[in-house]
């Protein structure tokens, strides 16, 4: 078991004890320390606090890292508070049992479920202060609290009686809070589902917004950490005396993950941290390649233990065997990197048995469970406070740079920020895993699928980052494997492989290999049996109307079926994934030298309630981007375990020339919110692959599709 | 134009923004470990900066003058994460040394306005443009160049103009969509 592991588990045991519901007695960061210097804070709850000045305060439980939870948050607490979204400070909240995210069992901003989860938890606790507050007035007043209405931070009674809810809230903090306090009904909603400015732009326009990379400690020193070109290797020795000779430079200190060199200033550290001559034990990763990890992998579904997607449906075998046509096909995705744009760092004060840890994270627990066992410290004598995220995408939930900068900090008696290079990141990451996928499907006379066999090989993330069991079903490999199409024989068989690489959650996760096998496949069978792919999926969808809606919503608007302009194709792919229904239809041509152009992509999502139709049009546009450059443009390639890529000329994301127009329509539902910040990732990439296939009669099932992949087809 | 002169047009541009500025090219790199003060104006403020002559402009400004709204994304003019103006002309601060800039003028986001009054501000506001928001100090440094002098940008001559910003949350659709307004609302200034 790995060093994570166990202290991903001890965070959960430990934990429970570092926090009740009141909040009062914490070192609490930004905006609520503003608060209380204004005044004295009282603490209805765990997530709202209300100074006598009158301002009101968000915990946010929730990461901001892009996708808007510092706004979505606080409109579904001022929704039931009866305040505007504006009158609502957000601060993130420290680690604590309380903000446990309901739907992943920990602490996290992963997995788009903030507003999933936060949905009714959220209303609640404004609905519950809202009736402590109109409660104390009720009897400060001597009036029946029926009479009393709480309206823009301001308690309404008879007469003209009145007071802000500041006035009020060291009463209300001391009322017993309700229950289950009375929701509004959806349709009353004033604030939720309506389009909302985000609270955060102000700051992201001048350069005021905090961001890890921005944290400044009083003494503070600087830190450039050299780790094994291998990941996973070691420090066998190491020479500092000229890194420590250059300018600038504290100290040299050698840490669980490499050599740290500490100075006045960053660059002096990087600088020096240049000149150190380090001999690697570089371990059992040095053996690894790209195309041995996507070989093994597809090896293992050959001889790995087979793991039950989904209970099969009907005979699959004597299924294929009666059927008129077979069509097989293989599916594989490369490793990918994370690459958010702010490297990784932290902050971190570790005095005697007591830690300061201040920065970017999606993990709060995590990272105060980690430091805790690295340094042999308490939890609850780390102090955890979160900045902004210069994106996470899944790279935040992971908690080395936390602890390389705990350590640090500890071995040089100072406040030091980390920060990583570019490089560092790039070729240390938590790689999205390979995927492969074999589908094998039997037609019927018509063309109709009667029988899909779906196999998927791949490796579990979760049995590193959280040790789940060894063949035990990874839920986080087996997204969207199941689609919603009516086949009466089906079959979904899961593989779990260790390849050895150190693999992430990576923005959508499985979701990525499987919708781009599945859906790829989708057009291959209505290749195979002669039908327009929009029509074949549409008639497989009966009895599914969230589907056929979506599906025929983002086809309408990408006008399928239309003339195009000359060397143009769509290609259209289907998902359900966080509860949400997605279709995409890509518009696509060739240019001069081959490569991909995406022209528009056309999307239409059904994701139940919204809060923010702004931020949901942002998630799906930010997705979008983001699943392309996977699609088209980048993966990560690894030599005698190292990664060849280094920076972004040879990780090359999508760039401002090659956005598609994107165009999205929302579906108006009262259905459960659907997560949003990721769907769209996994569906961009078959849409893509559909229409390049349709434009070029090549099929590409390997990503990305670079012009060099296409002519090989 | 046809299309595939619009694409060799775009790489140039592109091209012409990793490279490094010309003043780095002529810069002197052997004394690297010469402290050395230097004296500039940021912000329209008389600025004195010692370090190594080397240390790229991007850590003076941000450690030494603790202008933290310019950001550190890639190091090597690739991201323009970093994006300031010397002398009025947009450079990736991370490749220019801090010897290059003796006598000139620097300009960081945070002289755009601090009241967020700029046109560009106003609009990044109205349309949300920025998610995680990292790169977007670069992306308003890189759009305010293009805007002063071209009050009219097309398509095209944005593509030229930001297609050295990176944003990994994909903000592209809403930057253009911003840049179009805040260009109509300098117009009728």
């Amino acid at each position: 078991m790995t060093h994570t592991n166990t202290s991903r588990r001890s965070f959960l045991k430990t934990s429970a004890a570092v926090t009740g519901g009141l909040m009062l007695g914490f070192n609490l960061p930004g905006t609520l320390g503003e608060a209380r210097a204004a005044g004295t804070v009282y603490t209805p709850n765990a997530w709202v606090h209300i100074a006598d000045n009158n301002t009101i305060t968000l915990l946010s439980a929730r990461s901001e890292m892009g996708q808007g939870v510092y706004t979505s948050m606080p409109m579904l607490i001022a929704e039931e508070l009866h305040v505007a979204v504006s009158q609502i400070k957000v601060a993130a909240a420290p680690p604590g049992e309380v903000y446990v995210n309901a739907l992943l069992g920990a602490q996290i901003t992963g997995g788009s479920t903030s507003v999933r989860d936060g949905w009714e938890k959220l209303r609640i606790a404004g609905a519950q202060v809202r009736e402590m507050l109109l409660t104390a007035a009720a009897a400060r007043w001597g009036v029946d609290k029926d009479l009393l209405k709480a309206d823009k931070g301001m308690v309404l009674g008879p007469k003209g009686l009145k007071a802000t809810y500041g006035e009020l809230a060291e009463a209300a903090a001391r009322m017993p809070v309700p229950e289950a306090p009375r929701l509004k009904d959806p349709k009353d909603f004033k604030i939720v589902g309506k389009r909302t400015q985000r609270v955060d732009t102000p700051a992201k326009v001048n350069g005021t917004a905090e961001f890890g990379i921005d944290v400044k400690l009083p003494g503070m020193v600087y830190a450039s950490l050299a780790q094994c070109p291998v990941i996973g290797g070691k420090v066998k020795s190491f020479d500092g005396t000229k890194a420590k000779a250059s300018a600038g430079v504290i100290d040299v200190v050698q840490i669980s993950d490499g050599v740290a060199v500490v100075a006045n200033s960053w660059w002096q550290a990087k600088k020096a941290r240049d000149l150190l001559s380090i001999q690697w034990d570089e371990g059992a990763g040095a053996a690894l390649s790209d195309a041995s990890v996507i070989d093994g992998t597809r090896q293992a579904l050959k001889t790995g233990k087979v793991l039950e997607i989904i209970k099969p449906q009907g005979d699959v075998a004597a299924a294929l065997k009666s059927a008129a046509k077979v069509v097989n096909a293989e599916y594989v995705i490369p490793l990918q990197a994370h690459a958010p744009l702010e490297p990784m760092n932290f902050t971190a004060h570790v005095q005697g048995d007591k830690a300061l840890l201040i920065g970017p994270t999606q993990f709060q627990q995590g990272a105060q469970g980690a430091v805790a066992e690295a340094l042999k410290l308490k939890p609850e004598d780390i102090t955890l406070q979160t900045t902004f995220l210069g994106g996470g995408f899944g790279r935040r939930l992971e908690l080395d740079f936390i602890v390389q900068a705990a350590e640090i900090s500890k071995a040089v008696n100072k406040p030091v920020k980390l920060l990583w290079t570019r490089e560092d990141d790039m070729t240390h990451d938590f790689y999205r895993p390979v995927g492969v996928n074999q589908l094998k499907a039997g037609l019927d006379a018509s063309g109709k699928p009667v029988a899909l066999h779906f196999q998927v090989a791949s490796q579990s993330v979760t049995q590193r980052a959280f040790g789940l069991e060894k063949d035990t079903l990874d839920p986080f490999m087996a997204e969207a494997s199941v689609t919603g199409y009516n086949i009466p024989n089906t079959q979904h068989d899961l593989v779990i492989h260790d390849t050895g690489m150190r693999v992430g959650y990576w923005r959508a996760v499985s979701h990525n290999m499987n919708a781009f096998a599945n859906e790829s496949f989708m057009d291959e069978l209505a290749k195979a049996a002669g039908q327009d792919p929009y029509q074949y999926r549409m008639r497989l969808l009966a009895g599914k109307p969230r589907f056929a809606h979506v599906l025929k919503l983002a086809a309408d608007k990408a006008g399928w079926g239309k003339p195009l302009a000359k060397g143009h194709a769509l290609g259209i792919a289907l998902m359900e994934g966080y509860d949400t229904y997605m279709a995409q239809v890509a518009e696509v041509s060739l240019d001069a030298q081959g490569e991909v152009q995406v022209h528009r992509v056309s999307v239409a999502a059904d994701l139940g309630h919204m809060v923010n139709p702004d931020t949901v049009e942002a998630q799906i546009q930010s997705s979008i981007i983001f699943g392309m450059g996977a699609t088209l443009k980048h993966q990560i390639t690894m030599t005698a375990g190292r990664v060849q890529e280094t920076n972004y000329n040879t990780f090359a994301p999508v760039r401002m020339h090659e956005a598609p127009k994107i165009d999205i329509v929302l579906v108006k539902s009262t259905e459960k919110p659907g997560g949003i910040g990721e769907p769209a990732t996994a569906v961009v990439a078959p849409a893509i692959a559909n229409a390049v296939a349709r434009l070029t009669g090549k099929r590409v099932r390997r990503l990305p599709i670079t012009a060099q992949a296409i002519q090989q087809a | 134009m046809g299309d595939c002169d619009q694409v060799i047009l775009y790489f140039e541009s592109i091209f012409a923004l990793y490279a490094v500025p010309h003043c780095v090219n002529e810069c002197v790199l052997k004394n690297q470990e010469t402290s050395m003060s230097v004296d500039f104006s940021i912000n329209g403020k008389a600025a004195q900066a010692k370090a190594e002559t080397d240390t790229p402009l991007l850590w003076v400004i941000r450690d030494e003058l603790g202008l933290t709204g310019t950001k550190f994304g890639c190091g090597a003019a690739l991201c323009g994460a970093c994006t300031v103006h010397v002398d009025g002309q947009p450079v990736r601060s991370c490749q220019t040394p801090l010897a290059s800039v003796s006598g000139k003028k620097v300009a960081t986001v945070e002289s755009l306005s601090k009241d967020n009054s700029h046109p560009l501000q106003v609009a990044w506001i109205k349309h949300d443009v920025p998610q995680c928001g990292y790169c977007q100090s670069g992306q308003l440094m890189s759009a305010a160049a293009l805007l002063a002098k071209n009050k009219n940008p097309s398509d095209a001559d944005i593509d030229q103009a930001m297609s050295g910003n990176l944003c990994r949350c994909g903000t592209y659709t809403r930057v253009r969509a911003a840049i179009k307004d805040a260009a109509a609302v300098m117009r009728k200034a």
